[in-house]
Order: structure tokens, then C-alpha cells, then sequence
């Protein structure tokens, strides 16, 4: 066999990956089908443990939820931002992109704090609602699943915005003008052509938040805080605090694979869609 | 009287300006919400940094410089922490970039099925939830006997910020001008020549793009670095993590508003040199 000696500066990162992405992913699954924490007897006790207990099960579906939840909630916040920044003339483009890419370079840790100072008992929506008399104390906005949802859609929002301006810049203008020109509604063009030709931006934009936001360790504790527990959270409990590892590896295996088959569901449903549109 | 398909006209246009209005009032005010969404917050945390109570009250009571100086003067395991972060992100992008430019040059010229598979292996660390993989070094580490070290804390960082300097390096790529390589050949240059005087040149600000979101990306991250740093090498998210998790410290407003400062300074300097906002879509 002959070996194609172009090929060899990939031989690198193949490594790499080999050592550090995969191996080390094989051999969490390999610990997590051990029953004993000194992983000397195999065998499927901690996946019994965590799918038998409703704790655990409640947990996770937490997770998926909120995670859900956020994807839809900047989904709606940012097609219209993405939207409209196709239709803007070029100089305030090149303002919208900054500010759409400013919070996404900036530490999350830092957009995380900006919400638990908005959100605190002494921050800017209490003090306008008690200035306005509406309310007489402080509500209780921190550590609530909403305030989660809330804080991660606006900081994952660059990842569902910058696919979708992508597709959307994508469809000819005059599709739209075709449209509105021969009768149809703006609701009517929006709805049955500008969202299913964009449908690969926002399946894109989809997968990226929803992910993000199933594994944003340091928004889910900061503004959900000690008592809303998470998968990520979990995870570093068992293995951290408890230094429990077979069963860690057996809760990131199942965020791990939870994550990936919806995301991998989301792009079968999402080329389904991607085909009826084509036809 | 009108004739009945005027009357139909005047309804139907009647009908259609409330449509327009419907749909571009909406859309304007989701816009702008979007907009005041993704501004606001982090301008909330610059005034609030400029306080001058011990509380995170928005907005605050009186301004003052205190807290900056608290944290330069009475921190020095804030300073540390930060000049880690500072060491680790600068050695996991230059791992990084070694490794991703090397494999782009590759995989953007195949069309075969194993390249595109391996891409999207590649790019799957930004896929999977961070504190996984990070766990699984974690017991790789402990299997191998390594322990954990910076070089540990490196390695996982490099696994995180291949992606996105793969990502640009392989769009600038596809981007480049095929003939160029080409006139290039034929008038007799070398591979070697053609890759150190062509497609490098042109291809550096994909690569200063992807290296300066990689380098972020690692200075940020907490997931990777909760389960692979030692005892002495505390970086900055963690050590800022642990401080708004226990007590609310304003030194945190303090520390967040040097990092926006810094983020927006070398945001604009990038975006002028390398385009950033043209890669990251």
C-alpha cells in the first residue's frame, strides 16, 4: 500500500483527535458500564440507577426543556433582527454586525453577570417596578428556570442570528418583490417564501443555541443558582464533589447522547422541510 | 356609488395597508428589542462597575473609581488568575493554529466522502456539551497516570478552538483564486514557494480571523478548565465564577468591565485587520 504524501498534514490533527477527542470519549463510555466506583465490575448499574430514579430523569428532561426553550425564544427575538438586517441599507449593516458580534466575543461569564445584576433584588427591572409603585418588594427574579431561559437566549442569540442573516442573504430580493408585486401579503411572502428558503440558517442557528444552551454550565448555575439543578452541574457534583466518576460518565454520556440525537432528529426534520419547500 | 370592484379595490387596499403596518410595526419592534437585548446588558455592567457602594444596585448611588483600583491594587489572585488565562489561551491558539491551517490545506482541495466526514469530526467539538469532553480527559488523564498540569489544561483548550480556526482558514481557502496558484505553477514556482508566498498571504486574515476567535473562546471558557487545571493554575472565568457564585463582589464589575473594554478594543482592531464579522458567518 502506497501512502499519499500529500495527506500527511492532516496526519496532526488526526492525532490529536484520536488521542484526546476520541479515546478519551471511548473511555467515558468504558467507565460509565462499571458498577462499583473503583471501576473494577462491569456492568449497566449506573444507567439503571439514573433512568430508574425520577430524580435523575427530571433532571434531564430540565435540561432538554430549558434548552428548548431557549432555542425558540431566540428564534423569535432574532429573525426579525436578522430580517431586518437584510432589508438595511449597508452602512447600518456594518454597525448591526458589529453589535450582533461584540456580545459573542465577550466572556460569557461577563454576559452572564450583566443578567444577575439585572435580575438581582437590587437591579433595574426591580427598581423601575418599585419606582413605579407597582410592586412594594423586591421580586424574586434570580434563580428561577424563566430568568435561565431568559439570560441564555440573549446570550446565545449571535449563534442563532449570524446563520440566519447568512440564509437570508442568501434568497434573491426579487423573490420577495415577485411576491408582494403579484398580490401576496407581507405576512403571506414572510411565511411561505422568505422562511422556507431560509430554513438552512435556521436549522443552523437551531442546533447551535440549543446545544449551547443544554451544556452553558456557567449561566445555568450562576443565574439559575444552587437549587435549580442541570445536567452540566450534575456532572461536575458527581465527578468533582463526589468523586463518584462511573456515575458522572454515565450522566455526561447521557447528555451526550441526548444532545446529539435531537440535534441529529432537528436536521432530518429540517431537510424534510428543506425538500417539501424545493418541490 | 362606486362600481363593485372599485369598492373590492378600496377594501382590499384598505386591508393590505394594515397588513403592511401589521407586519413592519412587529418587525421593527422585535428588531429593536433584539438590538436594546444585545446592547444593554453589557452597558448595565459597565456603569455598574463604576460604582461606589459595596452592592450591585442598578443604578448606582454615587461614581467612583474604587473598585477598579481594588482590583488592581488588593487582588493579586485576580491579577494571577488572569495572566494564567492569558498563558493558556495564547499556547492552545498556537497549538491550534499549527494543527487546523495544516489539515485545511488538505481537506478544502478533496471532495471525497473521508474529507467532509473528517471536517464535520473536526468540527464536533462545538457540538458536544464542553463539560463532557472535558470529564472524559479528565479520566483519560487519570487512566494514563499524567495527572493534571498546564500542558493538561492546554490539551483540552486545543480541542475546543481547532474548530474555529478550521472554520475560517477552509473558508478563505475556498474563497482563493484557483488561477492565481495556477500562473504561479507555470511560471515555475514551487509547492513550497507557491504555499509561503500565495496562499498564506492571502489566506491570513482567515487564520488571524479564527485565531482571535479561538483565543476568546479559550480566555472564556470555564467547563473545560473546571475539570482540567491543578491546584495552581486557577484561570480567570473560574476564579470570577467562583466569586459572583459566593458573594456578589463588586471587584467583579470591575474585572467584567475591563474585559468588555478589552473585548471591544481588539474586536475593532480585528475587525479592521481580518474582517472577523465576514468570518463568523
Amino acid at each position: 500500500m502506497t501512502v499519499d504524501r500529500t495527506l500527511l498534514p492532516v496526519l496532526p490533527l488526526t492525532l490529536f483527535f484520536a488521542l484526546f477527542v476520541f479515546a478519551p470519549l471511548l473511555l467515558l463510555g468504558y467507565v460509565s458500564l462499571h458498577n462499583d466506583m473503583a471501576i473494577q465490575q462491569a456492568g449497566v448499574a449506573q444507567y439503571i440507577k439514573f433512568l430508574g430514579d425520577g430524580f435523575n430523569l427530571g433532571i434531564l428532561g430540565q435540561t432538554l426543556w430549558l434548552a428548548a426553550c431557549t432555542t425558540v425564544l431566540a428564534l423569535l427575538v432574532g429573525y426579525p433582527l436578522a430580517y431586518l438586517y437584510t432589508l438595511a441599507p449597508r452602512n447600518v449593516q456594518r454597525v448591526l454586525i458589529l453589535l450582533i458580534v461584540l456580545p459573542m466575543l465577550t466572556s460569557a461569564v461577563v454576559r452572564t453577570f450583566a443578567w444577575v445584576v439585572i435580575l438581582g433584588r437590587q437591579g433595574i427591572i426591580n427598581e423601575v417596578l418599585l419606582g413605579l409603585a407597582w410592586i412594594e418588594a423586591p421580586l424574586k427574579l434570580l434563580y428561577t428556570p424563566s430568568a435561565v431561559v431568559v439570560a441564555l437566549a440573549q446570550i446565545e442569540m449571535p449563534l442563532m442570528v449570524l446563520p440566519l442573516i447568512t440564509a437570508l442573504s442568501n434568497i434573491p430580493p426579487n423573490l420577495r418583490e415577485a411576491s408582494l408585486s403579484l398580490g401576496a401579503g407581507r405576512w403571506h411572502t414572510f411565511f411561505k417564501v422568505i422562511v422556507p428558503l431560509s430554513m438552512p440558517g435556521l436549522l443552523a442557528g437551531c442546533l447551535l443555541v440549543f446545544a449551547a444552551a443544554a451544556s452553558a454550565f456557567v449561566t445555568q448555575t450562576l443565574v439559575g443558582g444552587g437549587r435549580l439543578m442541570l445536567m452540566p452541574f450534575y456532572i461536575y457534583q458527581q465527578a468533582i464533589q463526589s468523586n463518584n466518576y462511573p456515575f458522572a460518565a454515565t450522566i455526561a454520556m447521557i447528555l451526550l447522547v441526548s444532545v446529539l440525537a435531537i440535534v441529529m432528529l432537528m436536521n432530518l426534520i429540517g431537510r424534510r422541510f428543506a425538500g417539501i419547500a424545493h418541490a | 356609488m362606486r362600481e363593485p370592484a372599485q369598492r373590492a379595490l378600496a377594501v382590499e387596499s384598505g386591508r393590505s395597508r394594515l397588513e403592511r403596518w401589521s407586519f413592519n410595526g412587529l418587525f421593527g419592534l422585535i428588531g429593536g428589542i433584539a438590538t436594546l437585548l444585545l446592547v444593554a446588558p453589557t452597558v448595565i455592567v459597565l456603569i455598574t462597575s463604576f460604582t461606589n457602594a459595596f452592592s450591585l444596585k442598578f443604578p448606582p448611588p454615587g461614581y467612583s473609581l474604587r473598585w477598579y483600583s481594588a482590583l488592581i491594587n488588593d487582588s493579586p489572585e485576580i491579577v494571577a488568575a488572569a495572566l494564567t488565562s492569558l498563558k493558556v489561551a495564547a499556547s492552545a491558539t498556537a497549538i491550534s493554529v499549527l494543527l487546523a491551517v495544516a489539515a485545511a490545506l488538505v481537506l478544502v482541495r478533496r471532495r471525497e466522502l473521508w474529507a467532509r466526514l473528517a471536517d464535520s469530526i473536526f468540527m464536533s467539538p462545538l457540538m458536544l456539551p464542553t463539560l463532557a469532553l472535558g470529564l472524559a480527559l479528565l479520566v483519560l488523564f487519570n487512566i494514563a497516570g499524567t495527572g493534571l498540569s498546564p500542558a493538561t489544561l492546554v490539551i483540552g483548550h486545543v480541542a475546543i478552538t481547532t474548530p474555529y480556526i478550521l472554520r475560517t482558514t477552509s473558508a478563505s481557502l475556498m474563497q482563493l483564486d484557483p488561477a492565481l496558484l495556477e500562473s504561479a505553477r507555470s511560471l515555475g514556482a514551487g509547492p513550497r514557494y507557491v504555499l509561503l508566498t500565495i496562499t498564506l498571504p492571502l489566506i491570513a486574515p482567515g487564520i488571524a480571523a479564527g485565531a482571535f476567535i479561538a483565543f476568546m473562546a479559550s480566555f472564556d471558557n470555564v467547563a473545560i478548565s473546571l475539570l482540567l487545571s491543578d491546584a495552581r493554575s486557577e484561570v480567570l472565568p473560574i476564579r470570577l465564577w467562583h466569586i459572583i457564585e459566593a458573594s456578589l463582589d463588586v471587584r467583579a464589575a470591575a474585572a467584567s468591565g475591563l474585559l468588555i473594554a478589552l473585548t471591544i478594543i481588539l474586536a475593532l482592531i480585528m475587525e479592521r485587520v481580518a474582517g472577523i464579522s465576514r468570518h463568523l458567518r
